[in-house]
């Protein structure tokens, strides 16, 4: 392994280094002082997303267990702006717990963590790689989720998530051991010219897939997203819908797309059904809900649903537009998680029927609010339009026809119960509004960042362009 | 010649518009007023100039004018078929450009006068501004998409115009009328071009008025109802610019117009607006004349005569001066689609086409001077009705002599620019055919006598009771109506055939003295039977409008076309079709669609259960879901 190799790993090292560095602050800053360690931590990272944009080039290490290429390292670039923006809107937040809970340097210490075992996940070159990574991002979650010791949901939260995620990984890896079985590899790229049609891999498959299904929350593997959510912090709840979901998309659309391409025909099957199923239930359960984070949490499993036509249809074209919609779909969803954080952390209010008048109130984040939620519905010119619209044009490409029609279906459905939150926050009045508050600077830009991402992309067309170059480069 | 002086003359209005526009608020109406002029005084000096080194500096090339096209790609829709953003040089596009120039010009600097102390002043002026740039565009068109789009913005400052007055319910519905109407018109305008664009493959004026457009004569031999589909094509844009130039039966927004301030009618509904149908027209003449042997042609011949002579006998009997002009206003512009009509295409044959644009020339300057006296009149006495007005011509001198040199012009006396257009129109027509002469005969003589008789109805006859009595207006107001009248006077003298012809080559024209004679003589006697009946209080028009009995009545009624448009929108349309429409919208498809929604809820209600809060469950369901994707896939699928 020589030096111009170990730089591939730049991200995870960089991360891991900043991890240590706050080890360290923890330990060398007096009590007292501790708040800095939450500036050190946003400082840092911001300066990790910077030095992530340098180019990067296509190499494989660790004897192919671990690989990265020009689409990976744009996700992970993605992922670092996704959490910038997370941590940016939950400064405040942390701040808060630094006073009731004395700790501040945990939640950076596990969030990073978490997210080193994301970069593992996705460069990963072999099932064992793929697996550990998995576990790596999903157990630290589990504590941060349960943060809020005080709080009886947030404990909650902490137990499902960890029950679940642990039967979701058995099950995961025993589909990765029939696959194994089968074939007799754990090397993707040895895989690719293995996998033949038979019955134990097919079995394999979706015992693995279903481990992944369970992290994007598709139907029937979604139950605890929306407990998870409503109980776990703000913050948690954000990163669980958007950056851990934008990562286990993307792995799996690499793994179906290459590995699996030769059985498209099996697992496009099984993405039409799971599309279906969590865009309908998703929708239908989000039409009710009234507290803003779980009425959050079933919209992001429509979302993923939608996602689905964009892999379903097995092409590079697929592929961007995945990638693309993740990438609007962070900025879309932050934007309305950072709203719900801002009004949370001054008021503690979390209730749809809380955001009535706040037009009048707020106008400013009333106005981040209708933008984010226009994305999410996808109404243009805002870029979640874009992102829905090229989805739907890559599943028609491939005639899914029908399912482009349930989707717009389900588009219109979730019209309804999005503007029921607009129309809350404009066209209602309360005899008790939130009054009037000017968010902390961190917090304000953390929200222009994302508002700034959902116009600019739904303008800025190169994005896509080069998304799909990418994408090219990587199917062919 | 300088591409960027030519793309200045409509852009600068554009400005002023924007800068009035979004400083409506914070700019004193003085300025405002004073930009506006600033302005066009700067378009127009620089159309002048274009002019000047188009006709005279480049010249001809070959004996016929050439066109000078700048245009660049705007929108592809296949290899051939695209919409380009341009500008297109010719005689006719420059002439209108110096019409629009000179009396947008005279418009504003009146309108600082007739405006003054309006609450909407700014708004006025920006209005007016974007009408202009509008129909700079129309004018400067290179093709049929592009003329298109600027026809719609005409149409749309025309209604922001005409509605200025949005108190006032009867400007509103005047506005809403004039834009239903002409966009009804433009409804067929905008099918014409679809057809045209498909069959052809072009939206290009040079290619389509090419008369050795040999790809658009072969598809001219394709039939469709007993006419190429190329015939139907123009005669779809004929309709657009019937809409606009208010031909029979699409005219009744015209009159109705006349609620919008008086510079506006003089602008909009008289001198550049309204000729947009005829420019349509003989922008596409070569068009026209070859396609099938211009069997449209004569549809336009026919609806022009028709018009003209429906409109004066209208004009006879109406008593708000406006109105009166409108329908002259439209006679006049029937009376130009009807020269249009007869028109050949090479040499002495294309009198016609040259005599039209002639009189849109000269009609402009003495219609719009004529607004403009009655403008000013108005603002003297502050009504629009012949019976609050007379003897006005001790009080107003000025707008007396402008109007009456006006009048003289329409009514085709010697030496004044109504006669030398009015007579090559004549000209043509005889060539032509005998009856369309005798109408066009007919229409000359008419026009001459509702001309004097509000002009002796206004300036003569005894003063009712003023209550204060009627001043000259101020300045701002008079000197556009002398530069006008100047105008009028000479415009005639402008040997027009040297610059515009159908094929573009000079064409020596000369009068034809008997022809000539007739028509004056036929003005004379217009004039002389109004002298008789209005020039003092008799009873006469009295006994012979009850000599004529239903002509009259029927004439002060506008021949109760609006009635019959009434009739047919609320009692066919909205009764029979309009109204089951709605009751089935209502029950059936928003029943539907509420049901829909409806049961979405009721299902998400009944669902609400699988949300236990028990991990045991979700764990249940996790399994359960892993083994029915399995069983059916391994199990079914495979097999």
């Amino acid at each position: 392994m020589t030096w111009s190799n170990f730089l591939i790993l730049r991200h995870e090292v960089v991360l891991l280094l900043i991890i240590l560095a706050i080890l360290v602050a923890e330990i060398a800053i007096p009590s007292k002082k501790k708040e800095s360690i939450i500036h050190l931590g946003i400082f840092l990272f911001g300066i990790h997303t910077i030095i992530g944009f340098l180019p990067m080039e296509e190499n494989q290490i660790f004897g192919g267990t671990f690989h990265t290429n020009g689409l990976i390292h744009l996700v992970k670039n993605i992922l670092n702006i996704g959490v910038l923006i997370l941590l940016l809107q939950s400064a405040e937040w942390i701040r808060a717990r630094l006073i009731t809970e004395q700790k501040a340097s945990e939640f950076f210490i596990l969030l990073f963590a978490s997210l080193i075992g994301m970069y593992f996940m996705i460069s990963s070159g072999d099932f064992l790689m793929f697996y550990l990574g998995l576990e790596l991002s999903t157990l630290p979650v589990a504590a941060l989720a349960s943060y809020e010791i005080t709080k009886r949901a947030s404990s909650e939260a902490g137990i499902k998530l960890i029950l679940s995620s642990a039967l979701a990984s058995g099950i995961s890896l025993f589909g990765i051991s029939m696959i194994y079985a089968s074939s007799g590899s754990i090397y993707f790229a040895e895989l690719v010219n293995l996998v033949g049609s038979n019955h134990l891999l097919l079995m394999g498959i979706i015992l693995f897939f279903s481990g992944l299904a369970f992290k994007i929350s598709l139907v029937p593997f979604h139950f605890w997203t929306a407990d998870v959510y409503e109980g776990a912090p703000i913050s948690i709840a954000s990163y669980l819908s958007v950056i851990s979901k934008g990562s286990a998309v993307f792995i799996l659309t690499i793994l179906l797309f290459t590995v699996l391409k030769s059985l498209i025909d099996v697992w496009e099957n099984v993405i039409y059904a799971l599309a279906v199923a969590t865009m309908f239930i998703g929708n239908l359960f989000a039409l009710r809900q009234k507290n803003m984070k779980r009425f959050l949490a079933f919209s992001s499993i429509a979302q993923a649903g939608f996602i689905l036509l964009g892999i379903i249809s097995g092409t590079s074209m697929g592929m961007a537009t995945v990638v693309y919609f993740i990438l609007i779909y962070i900025f879309s969803n932050l934007a309305a998680f950072g709203v719900v954080q801002a009004i949370s952390n001054q008021t503690g209010k979390e209730n749809m029927t809380d955001y009535e008048g706040l037009y009048r109130t707020n106008p400013n984040l009333s106005l981040v609010m209708m933008l984010a939620l226009f994305s999410l519905a996808g109404i243009p010119p805002v870029a979640g339009f874009f992102g829905k619209f090229f989805l739907f044009t890559a599943a028609a490409s491939k005639g899914f026809f029908w399912l482009v029609f349930l989707a717009v279906v389900n588009v219109t459905i979730s019209l309804y119960y999005y503007l029921l939150v607009i129309r809350a926050m404009f066209l209602r009045t309360s005899e008790t509004p939130i009054p009037f508050f000017r968010s902390k600077l961190y917090m304000r830009l953390g929200l222009a960042i994302t508002i700034a991402g959902i116009v600019v992309l739904g303008i800025y067309s190169p994005v896509y362009d080069y998304i799909y170059e990418l994408s090219m480069n990587l199917m062919n | 010649m300088n591409y960027a002086e030519i793309l200045l003359i409509p852009f600068i209005p554009l400005a002023v518009f924007l800068v009035l526009g979004i400083f409506y608020n914070r700019i004193k109406p003085a300025v405002s007023g004073i930009i506006g002029v600033l302005g066009l005084l700067i378009s127009t000096l620089l159309s002048i100039k274009v002019a000047y080194q188009y006709f005279f500096v480049l010249g001809k090339d070959g004996g016929a004018y050439q066109a000078i096209v700048h245009k660049t790609a705007w929108m592809n829709f296949t290899e051939t078929l695209r919409i380009d953003m341009g500008v297109l040089l010719d005689p006719i596009s420059i002439m209108m450009l110096l019409v629009v120039s000179i009396v947008s010009l005279m418009v504003h600097i009146y309108s600082r006068g007739y405006m003054k102390g309006d609450p909407g002043y700014t708004k006025f002026f920006a209005f007016l501004s974007l009408f202009t740039f509008s129909m700079y565009g129309l004018v400067l068109a290179t093709n049929l998409f592009q003329i298109y789009i600027f026809w719609e913005l005409v149409g749309v400052s025309s209604y922001l115009l005409i509605g200025f007055y949005y108190t006032k319910p009867s400007a509103v519905a005047a506005a809403k009328k004039a834009f239903i109407v002409t966009r009804f018109a433009d409804l067929g305008f905008l099918i014409g071009i679809l057809i045209i664009g498909f069959y052809t493959g072009t939206y290009d004026f040079e290619l389509l008025n090419d008369p050795q457009g040999s790809p658009l004569l072969s598809w001219a031999a394709s039939s469709f109802f007993g006419m190429s589909v190329l015939s139907w094509g123009l005669l779809l844009i004929f309709l657009g610019g019937a809409g606009k130039s208010a031909m029979f039966p699409l005219h009744i927004w015209l009159p109705d117009a006349m609620e919008g301030p008086t510079p506006v009618s003089a602008l909009i509904h008289a001198a550049t607006m309204v000729v947009a149908g005829v420019y349509l027209v003989a922008r596409l003449f070569p068009m026209y004349y070859f396609v099938e042997d211009g069997i449209i042609l004569q549809v336009v011949a026919f609806v022009g005569a028709f018009s003209a002579l429906f409109a004066a006998i209208i004009a006879i009997t109406q008593n708000d001066i406006k109105r009166v002009l409108a329908y002259s206003t439209m006679s006049q512009l029937a009376y130009m689609m009807l020269a249009l009509g007869v028109s050949g295409y090479d040499g002495e044959a294309g009198l016609g086409y040259m005599a039209s644009m002639f009189h849109l020339f000269t009609h402009a300057m003495f219609k719009a001077l004529l607004f403009l006296c009655a403008g000013s009149v108005i603002h003297a006495v502050h009504s629009n009705y012949l019976k609050d007005m007379g003897g006005l011509r001790k009080h107003m001198p000025i707008t007396h002599i402008t109007f009456l040199i006006a009048a003289l012009a329409i009514a085709g006396i010697p030496p004044l620019a109504g006669f030398w257009s009015k007579d090559e129109i004549l000209a043509a027509v005889y060539e032509k055919d005998m009856l369309l002469y005798t109408i066009a005969l007919l229409v000359a003589g008419l026009t001459a006598f509702y001309m004097f008789r509000i002009y002796f109805g206004i300036f003569w006859k005894k003063d009712p009771e003023y209550a204060t009595t009627p001043h000259e207006s101020p300045a701002t107001m008079t000197i556009p109506l002398i530069i006008l009248a100047i105008f009028s006077a000479l415009a005639g003298f402008v040997p027009f055939g040297q610059y515009i012809s159908a094929d573009r080559i000079a064409l020596d024209v000369h009068i034809n003295v008997p022809l000539a004679i007739t028509a004056v003589l036929m003005g004379i006697a217009g004039i002389g039977l109004a002298w008789l009946f209005y020039k003092k209080e008799t009873d006469l028009p009295d006994r012979l409008a009850a000599s004529l009995g239903k002509l009259y009545t029927w004439s002060y009624h506008k021949f109760y076309i609006d009635e019959v448009y009434l009739f047919v929108t609320r009692k066919v349309l909205f009764k029979r079709v309009a109204e089951p429409a709605a009751k089935f919208d209502r029950q059936v498809v928003d029943g539907t669609m509420v049901g829909i929604g409806n049961s979405t809820v009721r299902t998400s209600e009944k669902i609400k259960a699988m949300q236990s809060g028990k991990v045991q469950d979700y764990a249940m369901a996790f399994v359960a879901g892993v083994l029915v994707i399995v069983i059916f896939f391994v199990y079914y699928l495979t097999q």
